[in-house]
C-alpha cells in the first residue's frame, strides 16, 4: 500500500504546473550564467585574479566546464531552497486547502503511511530537482566550456587537478540534495502546521534567513548553538573542493542535517497523527 | 427479524475547547437501513460523520461498525466503508477518472478503464471521464463524490448532504440510485441530509440531533404517526362535521375549515373513529390526509 500511495503522490505532485517551475528556473538560470561566463567569463577571471597574475604565470584552460559547474553550485543553492518549499510546503497544506485530506485519511490507509508517502515524495522531487540542476550545471559547462584545473579563490586558493574534480561534484551533489532534503523537511513540517500554501514557504525562508544571521553571529552563547544549526551545515559541499578533505567535519555536517530530517519527520507524523482533520 | 447492527455509537462526545459539539449521542444503524441522520445546522452532524470516519477523535464514548471498534480496526472498517464528507472534493488539476483510479487503488478496488466506467455511467458523468474536475459544476463533484463512495462496492456508505447542489432530475437519479443500493444490493446508507422531504422519502429509520444530542431515534413512518398529527377530511358538509366534532370527545381548537374540507389536530389512532363518527353523523367523508410532514416533525421537534 505504501508504494501505491508513494505512486499517487509523485503522480500528484507531476500533474501540477507549479512543480515545474524549479526545473523551468533552473532550466534558465543555468544557463544565463553559461552564456554570462562565456561572453565575460575571462574578464571575471581576470578580475579576481589580477593580484595573482602579477606574480604566477596562469597557463591551461582555467576558465573550464568545471569552474562554471561551481560557480552555478554556489549561486543557485541560494535559490534552490524556495524552489524546493515552494513543492514541500504545499504537501501537506495543499491537501488541506482543496479539502482533499478528508476524501485521502478516509481510506484504508494510515495517517503515518499518508504522510510518510508524502515525505518522501518531496525529497524524491528535491532529488530530482538536484540532478537536473547538476546535469544542466556540469553536462553543458563541460560540454562548452572543456574540462580542466580547478582553480577556486577563497580565503585559500585551491587548485585541483582534473582527473581529481568529478567524484568531488558528485558527493557535493549528494550532499546539496542532503542540504535541501532538510530544507523540504522543515517547509514539509510547516505545511502539517497550516492551512495555506504561502505559510510554509515564507516560514522556511524565515527561518533560513533568521538562522544564517544567527549563525554569523560571534556572540558567546550562539557559538554553542551554532553547530546545531542547520544552515549552518547547509554548505557543507564546499569542504569537498579543499585540497585535503577533513572527512569528519563532512559526515558531522550531514549528520547534523539527516537528524534534522528525521527529527522534523517525526514531529510532523506526531502532529498530524494526532490532529483533528477540519478542512 | 433479525436486525444486525452495522453502527452502534454510545454516549460519543466530543468538544473544541469548552464548545461541546457532540454530546452523550447513541444511535444504532442495522444492516440495509436507509439511516436518515436530520439535524438543524451547528447540530453536530458533520462532526459526528467525522468520528465516524476517524477523521477526528472523540472526546469520549465509542463508535462500533461491522461489530468492531473504530478506534482498533479503522482500517479493516475503512475498507468497508464508502463515504462522502461534507463537499465532494477532488484534485481539480486531475481527470474525473484519474481522480477515480487513485482513490480505488487506495480503497483496494478494481480500478480498470471497465470499472471506472461503469461506476461513472451509473452517476451520469461517463461522458465527462477525462474532464478535469476543475471544470465540475458543484453538481458534478457530488455525482462524483457518490461514484467514489460506490467504486470499492462498500458495505456501508455515508453520504452527507449527498443531493447537494442537484438539479431536481439529478436528485431524483440519486434518490433512485439509494434506494436500489439499499433494496437490490442490501447495503447500509448513512444519510445525512437537510432536504427533509427526501429523507421522509427514502429513509426507513431515523435520527434527529440538536445540539449534538439524539433528540429522539426510531423508524420514520412511527415517528411521523407519534403526538398530534394534522389530518385534513374532505367531506361534502365540513360546517355539520365542525359541530359533529365539537359535540365529541374528538373536540380540538385547531379546526380549520375549507369549502369542501375540515383539518384538525389529532393522534392516529384517533382517525379511524372521527371517520366512524363523521360517516355515524350521515357526513360523507371522501378522503383523508395526514399532512404532517418530517419537516413539520423536524421542525416542532427541534424548536428551541
Amino acid at each position: 500500500m505504501f508504494f501505491i500511495l508513494l505512486k499517487i503522490e509523485l503522480e500528484k505532485i507531476f500533474k501540477k504546473g507549479r512543480s515545474f517551475i524549479g526545473f523551468i528556473a533552473i532550466g534558465i538560470l543555468v544557463p544565463i550564467i553559461q552564456i554570462a561566463m562565456y561572453s565575460e567569463g575571462n574578464d571575471y577571471f581576470n578580475m579576481f585574479t589580477q593580484t595573482l597574475q602579477q606574480q604566477f604565470d596562469f597557463s591551461g584552460n582555467l576558465l573550464n566546464g568545471y569552474l562554471i559547474a561551481f560557480i552555478v553550485l554556489q549561486s543557485l543553492f541560494v535559490h534552490i531552497p524556495l524552489l524546493v518549499s515552494l513543492i514541500a510546503g504545499d504537501m501537506l497544506a495543499g491537501e488541506a486547502i482543496a479539502g482533499t485530506f478528508r476524501i485521502l485519511l478516509i481510506r484504508p490507509v494510515s495517517r503515518f503511511q499518508v504522510i510518510s508517502a508524502k515525505f518522501i515524495a518531496a525529497q524524491i522531487y528535491t532529488l530530482l530537482l538536484i540532478l537536473w540542476m547538476s546535469i544542466l550545471s556540469m553536462g553543458l559547462s563541460v560540454l562548452f566550456f572543456g574540462k580542466g584545473e580547478l582553480f577556486i579563490v577563497a580565503s585559500t586558493i585551491t587548485i585541483l587537478p582534473q582527473d581529481d574534480i568529478l567524484w568531488r561534484f558528485l558527493l557535493a551533489y549528494l550532499y546539496g540534495f542532503l542540504s535541501m532534503s532538510t530544507v523540504a523537511s522543515v517547509a514539509f513540517f510547516f505545511s502539517g502546521l497550516v492551512e495555506n500554501s504561502i505559510g510554509p514557504i515564507v516560514s522556511t525562508m524565515a527561518i533560513i534567513i533568521v538562522f544564517t544571521i544567527i549563525s554569523s553571529l560571534d556572540a558567546g552563547f550562539i557559538k554553542a548553538i551554532k553547530p546545531f544549526l542547520f544552515t549552518n551545515h547547509l554548505i557543507g559541499w564546499r569542504y569537498l573542493f579543499e585540497q585535503t578533505i577533513d572527512n569528519s567535519r563532512i559526515l558531522q555536517s550531514a549528520i547534523v542535517l539527516c537528524m534534522h530530517s528525521i527529527l522534523l519527520f517525526a514531529l510532523s507524523v506526531y502532529y498530524l497523527h494526532k490532529k483533528d482533520i477540519m478542512s | 427479524m433479525l436486525q444486525i447492527p452495522i453502527i452502534e455509537i454510545k454516549d460519543l462526545s466530543k468538544s473544541f475547547g469548552s464548545f461541546k459539539a457532540v454530546d452523550n449521542l447513541s444511535l444504532t444503524v442495522n444492516q440495509g437501513d436507509i439511516y436518515g441522520f436530520l439535524g438543524p445546522n451547528g447540530a453536530g452532524k458533520s462532526t459526528t460523520i467525522r468520528m465516524m470516519m476517524s477523521l477526528i477523535k472523540p472526546s469520549s464514548g465509542y463508535i462500533n461498525i461491522f461489530g468492531m471498534p473504530l478506534s482498533q480496526n479503522r482500517i479493516s472498517i475503512a475498507r468497508r466503508i464508502g463515504a462522502i464528507v461534507e463537499k465532494p472534493d477532488f484534485y481539480l488539476y486531475l481527470t474525473a477518472a484519474k481522480n477515480l483510479e487513485m482513490l480505488g487503488k487506495l480503497s483496494g478496488a478494481d480500478v480498470s478503464k471497465k470499472s471506472i466506467d461503469a461506476i461513472l455511467d451509473t452517476v451520469g458523468l461517463l461522458d465527462r471521464a477525462s474532464s478535469k474536475v476543475k471544470t465540475f459544476s458543484y453538481g458534478m463533484k457530488q455525482r462524483l463524490g457518490i461514484a467514489q463512495a460506490l467504486l470499492h462496492n462498500p458495505d456501508l456508505i455515508v453520504l452527507d448532504e449527498p443531493t447537494n447542489g442537484l438539479d431536481p432530475v439529478g436528485v431524483k437519479e440519486i434518490r433512485e440510485l439509494i434506494l436500489s443500493l439499499s433494496k437490490e444490493h442490501n447495503k447500509t446508507i448513512f444519510l445525512s441530509s437537510h432536504i427533509l422531504p427526501e429523507v421522509e422519502l427514502i429513509a426507513t429509520r431515523m435520527v434527529i440531533i440538536n445540539k449534538g444530542c439524539t433528540v429522539v431515534e426510531g423508524n420514520v413512518q412511527e415517528l411521523l404517526n407519534e403526538g398530534l398529527l394534522k389530518v385534513n377530511f374532505t367531506v361534502d358538509n365540513p360546517k355539520q362535521a365542525l359541530d359533529c366534532l365539537n359535540t365529541s370527545r374528538f373536540h380540538t381548537s385547531t379546526i380549520v375549515l375549507t369549502e369542501n374540507s375540515i383539518t384538525i389536530e389529532t393522534e392516529q389512532s384517533f382517525i379511524s373513529d372521527i371517520n366512524s363518527l363523521l360517516v355515524a353523523n350521515d357526513i360523507k367523508v371522501e378522503g383523508i390526509q395526514s399532512t404532517r410532514s418530517l419537516e413539520e416533525y423536524f421542525l416542532s421537534i427541534t424548536k428551541p
